[in-house]
């Protein structure tokens, strides 16, 4: 029996059209639009002024408090303009605009570099590290890693999960880096072990990626502490606190981490980040984005300079096929629609998902007929139906005490209610509201 | 980019094959073998109380949801139909025509849509119609045209009881159960359908296939027709292990009076049943003990209709007790 | 039989009696004391419930108004001047007068002049349309069009206009309880200063995009230029991201800056019309329009 989380999710077809597609690289963008709020917390401060020179890897907003991380420049070129310019959240945000100067000998050099094993730094040098560098998670919540490595001595931890589990159908982001970095990652996974104050590793790998799991059974076979484990194909396994069920059996209590079991988590992603800021001080400018669909020509894998706007992604895998109606910004589960193609890539951005007319509309909405699928799929325990009533209702109190803050807002019951209710678009408005109330109380 | 705009929509941007449509017809299709017997073995009638309940049915929601209620019309999601199929089903074959009106108005026009119409009612529907005709006319309800064997055109005049009715009657006049035995079908012709009965009920069989259809579709999980199915043999079973001359056997009561069609279609109709596991337990067991308590000790022979509509009143509290265990709920959390 | 009746008889009119007395204990023993003033003061008061004065509703308010002692910053906005008065006579306190207002929107982008570029799928309110992006057009700061304030209302005194997706007030039964203006996400309506003729002048929009993107956007954006601000003897404009505001207390209603606007945003209601421009504005001919469809 393979592991999975016991109650709740759903299994979407999973449309894994690129899991053979090696990564390639994007040719240069000419200009890069870097949003200055890239993660999760505060801002980032700009640093450069129009005009200005910078370098690639060069700081150009400077992290805005501890929650929050530094952006560095993705290209060696000019600074053209500060604007607002629209971002995935679907609202205009302030971006540094740089112009790529195709001359310059550090836009050209490849970005690969030799596997480097030995561990130079301190871990205290390596959590300054990836401050630095603007490690964010890669998962597509984008929470400044440092601030989740930063443990306070009182919290006991015994184990770092690594998140390989890609439960979005279409993505293969995750699972080719898997496939083509295996050992940076592991070298990676090395320098979080020696970093952190934890005995036990568990690799999670869902086992629609069987060569995936293969390959790190490989690479970990001396390692004694790295455990590799096969989980069950079920959505949202990719959640930290399903993921930390699944495998260790623990559940994170409610409104809390996995770090309150003594688990943290990181995807794969992050660790190769991560890697690359210690081993080859290379900060986070770059990764990798799953360009797919079904009508497209040719859906790829590709290492995405951070600010590459979604334009140039698509004029590489040969332009928009007729009849697209919607662009998502992330997986079908959770992605953000967007607007139109002028939005940049961001840290967070690990697919962009091109769908045609006959999926992009919604199903007409009807009554609920109370039968309880929602209730069946949700995995965090919640009933979707009673909050959809209460927020449209506007009866926070009660949606409250329903627990409503906990929705992890994965999608599973809208996904398979049989009366195409928007279940999932009026929780997350009431989660919004009841936020803000409990914040207004505190 | 190219005409009509981009969509632009809140996740998740895909969504299952299931849909309201499916469910439906999908009970419609689980149906169609009960319906085929009942035709066989009462002829024409069977099909003639069947399609005016069912024109009926979707004639007054179109007329309720156009005139009174000036809302979209909805009478092709397949409810109404099941509705008027199962109004039908719960009927004797020799009911006359206007009654069967009447009874479709009261389950559509009352219990359906002056609650707000699908998904907001109560009460089941077409049990509740049922109810209403058999409270109103008690002696046409009870008139159960016998099938006689082979010859299955010729009904209408003959005028039978169910097995459960004739069990009934004879033991209130002191009769033992071994006495009224010729009397009382054999449980393979119970298990077939050649029996007394309404129009959808006698067939056990034939249900069966249907409730197994349904479960293969996954329309309705196995917890309320089992559950509640063990819990009338468990029950009867007790008692006739007490007093095998006073009760009947426990195949009898499964066989008979509607407790298959009750577990698999009526007790599980989506809108008025419970929406957890642990809800549906404590709501099939309750239709169960209430469906003996009044075969065995009540004025009526038969209970599934009157134990399935109580404990449908039953359902928004068991709802609101039985929650699903929240995730992390155990643990007090030390963050916050 | 005629003791059957008398049993009867005798049982209802027995529990009858009992009940009244249990009621007659209850009444007593659980007496609340209210300050009468609060009644007499709701009974001024419009009860509307409309919750435009801060409390929940018309009576709460009015136990506000007994209870505090300075209620010189209390207004009922539904009520006016009028009602506060009257308050302030039952009371012996001090009210402050305050001019009435009016709600109006700040948006005239209507289908024509502000084209869609995507289609909104979802709940049809405008606090989660809000939530998941800037709207079906290229403008954020403009209406959404999807009516949470025509909701809000509950005067009646708002619809949306089909044709051109925008909310529209009728003056006439605007209360300024404010209702429309916490609804709307966008924050586009604002409650100006009503006059006897309910004569306004203000900026009808508020993009604050730079001219090109807003005018890219939608026509009638305001982009910015401050000609208005040029023309303004009484320096009644004043300009913030490239985004003009017409300051109420300052403009005098000279309708100046309303012909100089290169892309009509700046709105004028209930003015006659001009005699030496025949200048058609599709606008003050909505606003008309509505104006004489309410008064019919």
């Amino acid at each position: 029996m393979l592991k999975t989380f016991p109650k709740g999710g759903i299994h979407p077809p999973e449309n894994k059209l690129t899991s053979f597609k090696e990564i390639k690289r994007m040719s240069l963008p000419k200009v890069v639009y870097v949003p200055i709020s890239q993660h999760i917390g505060i801002p980032s401060e700009i640093v450069v002024a129009v005009k200005e020179k910078v370098q690639k890897g060069q700081v150009i907003a400077k992290s805005g408090g501890f929650v929050s991380s530094n952006i560095h420049s993705p290209v060696a070129g000019t600074v053209t303009k500060l604007d607002k310019i629209i971002d995935s959240s679907g609202y205009k945000k302030q971006c540094i605009v740089i112009r790529t100067d195709v001359k310059d000998a550090s836009n050209l050099e490849e970005m690969e570099y030799p596997l480097k094993e030995e561990i130079m730094l301190t871990p205290k040098e390596i959590l300054q590290r990836i401050s630095d560098y603007g490690i964010v998670g890669l998962g597509g919540a984008t929470f400044p890693s440092h601030v989740k490595l930063s443990v306070k001595e009182d919290k006991k931890m015994d184990c770092l999960v690594v998140n390989g589990v890609e439960c979005e159908p279409y993505l293969t982001a995750d699972h080719r880096l898997m496939l083509e970095k295996t050992k940076e990652i592991v070298v990676g996974i090395k320098i979080l072990m020696y970093s952190l104050p934890v005995d036990k590793v568990i690799i999670g790998i869902e086992n629609n990626k069987k060569n995936a799991i293969q390959a790190f059974l490989k690479a970990t076979k001396s390692e004694k502490n790295i455990h590799v484990a096969a989980l069950k194909v079920k959505y949202p396994q990719g959640s930290e606190k399903q993921l930390v069920k699944a495998l260790l059996k623990r559940e994170v209590p409610k409104n809390g981490l996995p770090l309150d079991v003594g688990v943290i988590v990181h995807n794969v992603g992050t660790i190769f980040a991560i890697y690359q800021a210690v081993q080859h001080n290379m900060p986070l400018t770059e990764r990798v984005v799953t360009v797919t669909g079904k009508k497209l020509e040719n859906p790829s894998n590709y290492w995405v300079k951070i600010g590459t706007p979604i334009t140039d992604l698509i004029n590489e895998v040969g332009g928009f096929p007729e009849g697209t109606r919607k662009l998502v910004n992330g997986g079908p589960m959770m992605g953000k629609a967007i607007k139109n193609t002028d939005v940049p890539i961001t840290k967070g951005t690990s697919g962009i998902l091109v769908i045609s007319e006959d999926e992009a509309s919604r199903g007409e909405q009807q009554n609920c007929i109370r039968c309880g699928e929602c209730v069946y799929v949700c995995p965090m325990g919640l009933e979707p139906h009673l909050l959809m009533n209460l927020s449209e209702k506007g009866l926070y109190e009660k949606a409250f005490s329903e627990d409503i803050l906990t929705c992890i807002e994965c999608g599973s019951c809208s996904y398979i209610c049989p009366s195409h209710r928007p279940l999932l678009d009026f929780i997350r408005f009431g989660k919004n509201i009841v936020k803000n109330l409990q914040n207004a109380k505190n | 980019m190219s005409n009509p705009p981009i969509i632009v929509s809140a996740s998740p941007h895909i969504h299952s094959e299931k849909s309201l449509k499916k469910i439906m017809y999908d009970v419609v299709i689980a149906l169609v073998p009960a319906f085929l017997v009942s035709m066989y073995v009462f002829g024409i009638n069977a099909f003639v109380v069947t399609a005016v309940a069912v024109v009926s049915c979707l004639l007054f929601e179109y007329l309720i949801q156009k005139y009174l209620l000036k809302t979209n019309i909805t009478i092709t999601d397949g409810s109404a139909l099941i509705t008027g199929i199962l109004l039908a089903f719960n009927l004797p074959s020799g009911l006359p025509i206007w009654m069967v009106v009447i009874g479709s108005l009261f389950a559509i026009g009352v219990v359906k849509m002056s609650f707000g119409g699908l998904g907001f009612n109560i009460f089941n529907p077409a049990l509740a119609g049922r109810v209403f005709l058999l409270i109103s006319f008690p002696v046409q309800m009870t008139m159960w045209p016998t099938a006689v064997e082979n010859n299955a055109t010729m009904i209408d005049a003959v005028s039978g009881a169910t097995p459960l009715g004739i069990i009934k009657e004879g033991v209130m006049y002191g009769d033992t159960i071994t006495s009224l035995s010729s009397k009382i079908p054999s449980t393979m012709d119970m298990l077939l359908g050649i029996t007394g009965g309404s129009l959808g009920e006698m067939s056990a069989l034939a249900l069966l296939i249907g409730g197994a259809y349904l479960l293969y579709r996954r329309v309705i999980s196995w917890h309320i027709p089992i559950t509640m199915l063990v819990t009338i043999g468990i029950m009867t079973s007790i008692f006739w292990l007490i007093n095998p001359e006073h009760y009947a056997n426990p195949l009898i009561h499964l066989l008979s009076g509607g407790a298959i069609l009750g577990a698999f279609f009526m007790a599980t109709d989506l809108v008025t049943s419970p929406m957890t596991k642990k809800g549906m337990f404590v709501f099939a067991i309750g239709i169960g003990v209430i469906t003996v308590v009044i075969r065995l000790f009540g004025a009526y022979p038969e209970g599934v209709s009157f134990a399935i509509l109580i404990m449908n009143a039953f359902v928004p509290l068991i709802n609101s007790y039985f929650k699903p265990r929240r995730f992390g709920a155990a643990i007090k959390s030390k963050i916050m | 039989m005629t003791v059957s009746v008398l049993y009867s008889v005798l049982l209802l009119a027995s529990l009858g009696i009992i009940a009244a007395v249990v009621l007659y204990v209850v009444s007593k023993k659980f007496y609340v004391y209210e300050n009468p003033l609060i009644a007499e003061v709701e009974e001024l008061l419009p009860s509307a419930n409309c919750g435009g004065c801060g409390s929940p509703g018309c009576k709460s308010f009015a136990e506000k108004l007994v209870n505090t002692d300075d209620i010189s910053d209390l207004f009922c906005p539904v009520g006016g001047n009028d009602v506060m008065k009257l308050v302030a006579e039952t009371l012996g306190k001090e009210v402050a007068e305050k001019d009435p207002t009016v709600a109006v929107i700040r948006c005239q982008g209507n289908c024509e002049v502000r084209r869609k570029t995507s289609e909104y799928q979802g709940p049809k309110t405008c606090a989660i349309s809000a939530m998941i992006y800037s709207g079906e057009t290229d403008c954020q700061y403009g209406c959404l069009g999807d009516g949470d304030c025509v909701v809000a209302c509950k005067f009646d005194a708002m619809y949306m206009d089909e044709e051109n997706g925008l909310p529209i007030i009728i003056s006439d039964k605007c209360t300024s309880c404010g209702a429309c203006v916490d609804a709307c996400p966008r924050d586009i309506i604002e409650m100006r200063p009503k006059n006897k003729r309910d004569l306004k002048i203000f900026v009808g929009c508020l993009n604050e995009d730079k001219a090109g993107i807003a005018k890219k956007a939608c026509d009638v954006a305001c982009i910015g230029c401050s000609k208005c601000e040029d023309v303004c003897p009484k320096d009644a404009v004043i300009m913030i991201n490239n985004l003009a505001y017409i300051d109420p207390v300052l403009c005098t209603l000279c309708r100046k800056c309303v012909p100089v606007c290169p892309t009509h945003s700046i709105i004028e209601t209930n003015f006659p019309p001009r005699k030496e421009k025949i200048e058609v504005k599709k606008v003050v001919e909505n606003v008309e329009s509505v104006k004489s469809q309410t008064n019919a």
